[in-house]
């Protein structure tokens, strides 16, 4: 993709980034990059004013997630699970109502800890709309030189690390650098924010979407400089999707999402070949099949999902389940090791002595 | 499509200096210049501007002259091209010095009101809530009079002069611009952009500032160049009552007042200060329309 030319330039850059993680990890290699523990987010969308009802979307409700070191954690459900919530609260864009996120073992926001200003240049988030988030008035070298500036960099320091960013995601600088956003494409477009989101140095980029709204064939192109740029630079990344194909090519380990909760996290090739829960199942059959025989009329999934102001009680998946029982109704199934230390899911009918019917077949 | 940049960076030396990009306001400004409605409004406002402030130089007789002999001559007389009004002044050399202290009244609300109304619009959008409240529901405590009334209003409590017809119609043109401002930072305020900047950890003040202004700027220059046509016309309305400008000062709005009584004798006299009025508000207001369609696009 790149030629000898721009190839020699980017290691001087790379050099110093590569040189500003190391130091900058406290932990230790198997510390977690991100642990997250019973992230909880609740929007009031009336009662703001007496007399109205209080209404309340539970968008995110008790989230826990640890991302590892270097690696590519995929978070996949469907829309209004709140994927993109809880990318935001890691990033607080938003303050979570409740729940800790420790950055490199140490708790974001407390005394002792790191302060959010740490964490937003540690965590860097590419958004899915490549043209929103981009500022139409800037030329992309003001837009990717913002941040560094804010970092403290003086404006030429700033311009040069942008440009030295632009050329890392492959664009050339002497061509790009004084354009303004309405003058590229897509993928050029997502590629700046690519360089805008590396310029402030992070060790985690969080992907909402990043390459959803591309074409197939940018997308394929994009997620190969997304899979270098973490080779060279040590990134970890959160890549939240709701393409199944995609998030298994780039990711490590999956999180699946449902209506603001985890219902099952472990090793990809574990999630895609014997999802555990009922409803990593029925999203992995929902993709189109590339066998014309093996095609199915019937959709996996009937209905929409539940309401998140109103959620069901117990599981919340249960009343789309075709596993559902009474104990469903009742008890709110824990995420649980099955089979597997690494891979956990939140089903009654995967744990022994729940009190499920299909609970010790299973197990 | 996007990697052939990456093919071409190679190709390209960096010694190479390709051509810059044009910034939008070099495209609003091109695309203006092909507006020819606009070009002749322009034209015309700067010609009334520079004989306002040429006036010493351009008018052919003292504007402050009376004479009872040749008072409400027609125009066409010699020496008095455009006649003379109920005191026998010249009436060419009376608009041309009339202009300084209209445009004057009609730039300056409008310019200190901007500033005022934005920062306060921007502020309220930005940061939503609370202040956003506290701000937007005392702006509509004005906003609840008509303008002219509200200027009136005002200007009648401070008392006839300049300094206080120049604060009513600053007062009178806060809200609407602040209104204007703080919808379209409450729209820019939600893009993504902001986010990505919040996330690098700026502050309030530092996005405002880099991201925040460029966006909001075009909209409120083009609300605020379409009121200054209004400003003019409403300080002429408080000169015609009496309260901005007081004689014998030449300003436009006060000579129509003063001709008034002569206009069964002398109407093409009488009617000659609000021609200049109206050509110059229309001039205003053709001039904001260009200015909005030259920024609709981007490109």
């Amino acid at each position: 993709m790149q030629t000898e030319n721009t190839k020699t330039n980017d290691k001087t850059a790379l050099r110093v980034m590569t040189r500003d993680v190391d130091t900058r990890d406290r932990g230790g290699p198997r510390q977690p990059m991100l642990i997250i523990r019973g992230l909880k987010k609740h929007f009031q969308v009336s009662g703001k004013s007496l007399g109205q009802p209080k209404i309340v979307v539970k968008a995110v409700d008790g989230v826990d997630l640890e991302v590892g070191k270097g690696e590519t954690l995929g978070i996949v459900g469907e829309s209004g699970c709140g994927k993109s919530t809880t990318a935001r609260l890691l990033m607080h864009l938003i303050e979570p109502d409740s729940g800790e996120i420790l950055l490199d073992g140490e708790t974001v926001g407390s005394m002792r800890g790191v302060d959010v200003r740490e964490l937003r240049r540690s965590v860097q988030m590419v958004f899915q709309d490549s043209y929103a988030s981009l500022n139409p008035r800037l030329t992309i070298e003001d837009t990717v030189a913002f941040g560094p500036r804010i970092g403290g960099l003086s404006r030429t320091e700033a311009k040069s690390r942008a440009r030295s960013m632009l050329r890392m995601v492959g664009l050339a600088p002497e061509l790009f650098a004084q354009r303004y956003p309405h003058e590229l494409s897509g993928g050029q477009r997502q590629r700046v924010n690519i360089a805008r989101a590396l310029a402030v140095g992070p060790r985690v980029l969080i992907l909402d979407e990043a390459v959803s709204a591309l074409d197939k064939s940018v997308e394929a192109q994009v997620l190969n400089l997304l899979q270098e740029l973490k080779k060279t630079l040590g990134l970890t990344y959160v890549f939240i999707s709701h393409d199944l194909n995609v998030v298994q090519y780039i990711s490590d380990r999956v999180v699946v999402m449902y209506l603001g909760q985890v219902v099952e996290a472990g090793p990809v090739e574990r999630i895609y070949e014997t999802p555990r829960h009922p409803y990593t199942a029925a999203l992995l059959s929902s993709r189109p099949s590339m066998d014309p025989t093996k095609r199915i009329t019937a959709p996996p999934l009937t209905g929409d999902p539940p309401n998140p102001i109103n959620p069901p009680s117990g599981c919340r998946f249960r009343t789309r389940c075709p596993l559902a029982e009474d104990i469903c109704a009742r008890v709110a199934p824990a995420l649980t090791a099955v089979d597997d230390p690494a891979h956990l899911a939140a089903c009654h009918a995967r744990v022994s002595g729940s009190g499920h019917s299909h609970a010790s077949a299973a197990a | 499509m996007s990697d052939q940049a990456a093919t071409f960076s190679g190709a390209i030396p960096d010694t190479v200096k390709t051509e810059r990009s044009r910034s939008f306001w070099q495209a609003v400004f091109r695309r203006l210049s092909r507006d020819p409605l606009t070009m002749i409004c322009a034209a015309i406002l700067l010609a009334i501007v520079l004989i306002a402030i040429f006036a010493p130089w351009i008018a052919p007789n003292d504007p402050y002259k009376t004479s009872m002999v040749r008072r409400l001559k027609p125009p066409g007389t010699p020496g008095y091209w455009l006649g003379t009004d109920e005191l026998g002044r010249d009436m060419l050399s009376r608009l041309i010095y009339g202009g300084r202290l209209s445009l004057f009244m009609g730039f300056t609300p409008v310019v200190v009101a901007t500033f005022i109304g934005g920062t306060l619009g921007v502020i309220a959008g930005y940061a939503g809530g609370r202040i956003n409240m506290a701000i937007m529901r005392l702006i509509d405590v004005f906003y609840a009079f008509p303008s002219v009334l509200l200027a009136v209003a005002i200007s009648g409590a401070l008392g006839a002069g300049i300094v206080n017809g120049l604060v009513s119609l600053i007062l009178v043109f806060i809200p609407p611009i602040a209104r204007v401002a703080e919808s379209v930072t409450t729209q820019v305020r939600t893009q993504d952009f902001i986010e990505a900047a919040r996330a690098t950890g700026a502050s309030g003040a530092r996005i405002v500032t880099g991201h925040v202004l460029s966006n909001v700027v075009g909209p409120i220059l083009i609300y605020a160049s379409s009121l200054i046509s209004v400003s003019i016309v409403i300080a002429s309305g408080l000169s015609f009552l009496g309260l901005g400008v007081s004689p014998p000062l030449a300003d436009w709005g006060l000579m129509l007042n003063t001709l008034r009584q002569s206009i069964y004798i002398a109407p093409v006299n009488a009617v000659l200060p609000g021609v200049m009025i109206f050509t110059t508000s229309m001039c205003f207001n053709l001039m904001s329309d260009g200015l909005r369609s030259a920024m609709d696009v981007k490109g």
